[in-house]
């Protein structure tokens, strides 16, 4: 009810310091069409931290992450049901604008996807001036503030005119966390942010998730399983089962599962059983 | 002993194959490079003759003014450049929007049954003879809506003609642009309108304008229909309701005529033609190529 347009415009007034948002997942089940690939996940997200989601691959990881911006359903056909909320309020809730949604939860992808027709600072702004406000002072502003929020600053203060695509696989990556942090989310979803990225450009993805935590809430999903390690401060592991619907094993403090799992099957895992 | 005789046998037998693959080789880029040179070849030797014949028609009255009776030194084709200008015009004022349109639907919204209707039907109007949509026009257009051959008549057949090649080549453009811009554009919150608007269109223009020009070039040669609608002019005309002159029009009143004059300047108007739609071709993809990475 309250994440429809004038509590939104409210919140993304709010002062930076205090932010500390959290997310609660409550029974989401996920569709494609009528096959179901993720069944009845509950788990909290908490606020200022790191919550690795791991498991094999197809056990509906990426599609639950999808979930937590109302980004599974713009696949033709998916939809979800149960309930996601951010700060209490249910995204999934009658009159809820999807597109408010992903304003305050945004998504980095597996591949960089920078738009490959606009300028590294077209590329930046990109969330603010497709949706409208923006003179050049304040533009100026947030793109100086984003780069060096997503440590790429340095490396492309001297070509912001060039293209988004001229850039390294790992340059473009940060791009991309640059162009969601532009728009001043209170979540960050990352979809396996450096699973296409080279092992340098991955430390410093990684670097700069710890970074961010500070001030955002992040969820990433890896099938990486030293890289859960090494970043977050919760994981989760899902499996899917013979039916090949993905469900949540367990969930706990990252140091806790990766010592003394509760489950069988995550000690299997974790431990390069299977998977 | 036999060891080695075994190898030397396997090493003969490697050496014919790639003796024999090289030489498929050879010849299939041979074959590959003659058909590129006879295609170019034949184009080449198509302007060379019509300049070659077209050529000695050209002269400042050629261009500027209206056409004379036989007999008559002089006179031009200025009436059928501006008819065809014109009604070049309003097609592509009519036929671009509808035809881009149709593009983004069948791409952006269009699924199940209704956008196979509308795929389909758009393949059949592409298919269809251009002298049936004049026959259409000129039944529909001509005898009940506007009651005598008019420029506008002409302008609706030549932009019927436009539609379904920029509404396919639109689809074809707008599904190369990955889904993964889309979904970009999507999670920062940006509405699917100005995604496609903002995003999605901009990495597909350079595509989009391609297929606006050939429908251009496609409809600035049209003659079949024009007959049927604008009918031609042999004086200036800039009332869109009044019969116009066109430059396919007046290439084929010359080129049936029985004087020699009239088969040279139906090769000068042809070559004009030519002239007309390749400039056409250059200032739109002018006009859209700027650098998009401007500072704004």
């Amino acid at each position: 009810m309250s994440l429809a347009k004038p509590m939104v415009a409210e919140r993304l007034e709010r002062p930076v310091s205090s932010r500390g948002h959290s997310m609660q997942i409550r029974g989401l089940s996920a569709y494609y069409g009528a096959k179901k690939a993720v069944d009845g996940i509950t788990m909290d997200i908490p606020a200022n931290h790191i919550t690795a989601l791991i498991g094999p691959s197809g056990c509906g990881k990426s599609t639950v992450i999808r979930c937590l911006n109302r980004m599974h359903e713009v696949v033709r056909g998916a939809r979800a049901e149960g309930e996601v909320l951010l700060d209490g309020e249910n995204i999934y809730g009658p009159g809820i604008d999807p597109v408010q949604v992903r304003r305050l939860i945004g998504m980095v992808f597996q591949k960089p996807n920078p738009f490959p027709m606009m300028s590294v600072y077209d590329n930046v702004i990109a969330g603010l001036k497709l949706n409208g406000r923006l003179d050049k002072r304040e533009a100026d502003a947030i793109v100086e503030r984003s780069l060096r929020q997503a440590a790429l600053w340095d490396e492309v203060k001297d070509k912001l005119q060039a293209s988004g695509a001229a850039l390294s696989g790992g340059q473009q990556q940060r791009l991309c966390i640059a162009r969601t942090l532009a728009v001043e989310p209170e979540v960050i979803l990352m979809d396996e942010p450096a699973s296409a990225l080279d092992p340098i450009s991955t430390l410093k993805i990684e670097d700069l998730m710890q970074e961010l935590r500070e001030r955002y809430t992040i969820v990433v999903v890896t099938h990486n399983m030293q890289q859960a390690a090494r970043v977050s401060d919760f994981t989760a592991f899902m499996l899917a089962g013979d039916d090949r619907v993905g469900r949540l094993v367990e969930v706990g403090p990252t140091d806790e599962m990766f010592t003394r799992p509760t489950e069988k099957r995550t000690e299997d895992y974790i431990t390069g059983r299977f998977g | 002993m036999e060891a080695s005789t075994v190898i030397s046998l396997t090493l003969g037998k490697t050496d014919t194959s790639l003796k024999r693959r090289k030489l498929v080789d050879q010849i299939f880029t041979i074959l590959v490079v003659l058909s590129a040179l006879i295609g170019v070849a034949i184009l080449a030797l198509l302007l060379f003759y019509i300049i070659l014949r077209g050529a000695p028609a050209l002269n400042v009255a050629f261009f500027t003014e209206r056409p004379l009776p036989y007999g008559e030194p002089g006179g031009g084709v200025a009436p059928a450049i501006l008819g065809t200008l014109q009604m070049l015009a309003v097609a592509a004022l009519l036929g671009i929007p509808i035809g881009l349109g149709t593009g983004i639907y069948l791409v952006e919204f269009g699924h199940g049954r209704f956008a196979e209707a509308i795929r389909f039907t758009v393949d059949l109007i592409a298919g269809l003879p251009s002298i049936s949509v004049g026959v259409f026009v000129w039944s529909l257009i001509v005898r009940h809506v506007i009651g005598n051959f008019a420029g506008l008549a002409g302008a609706i057949a030549l932009a019927i003609i436009m539609v379904p090649i920029v509404a396919r080549t639109a689809e074809e453009m707008l599904r190369l642009v990955p889904d993964t811009l889309r979904e970009a554009s999507l999670a920062l919150g940006v509405s699917r309108r100005r995604t496609i608007l903002n995003v999605v269109l901009p990495t597909a223009r350079t595509g989009l304008v391609t297929g606006t020009v050939l429908a251009l070039a496609r409809a600035g040669g049209e003659t079949a229909p024009l007959l049927l609608t604008a009918l031609g002019n042999q004086f200036f005309n800039f009332d869109l309701l009044q019969p116009m002159a066109a430059l396919p029009i007046q290439i084929y009143n010359y080129a049936v005529g029985p004087y020699e004059d009239w088969h040279t300047k139906a090769w000068g108007a042809s070559l004009v033609l030519i002239g007309v739609i390749a400039t056409l071709s250059l200032l739109t993809r002018w006009a859209t190529s700027r650098s998009s990475f401007k500072a704004r």
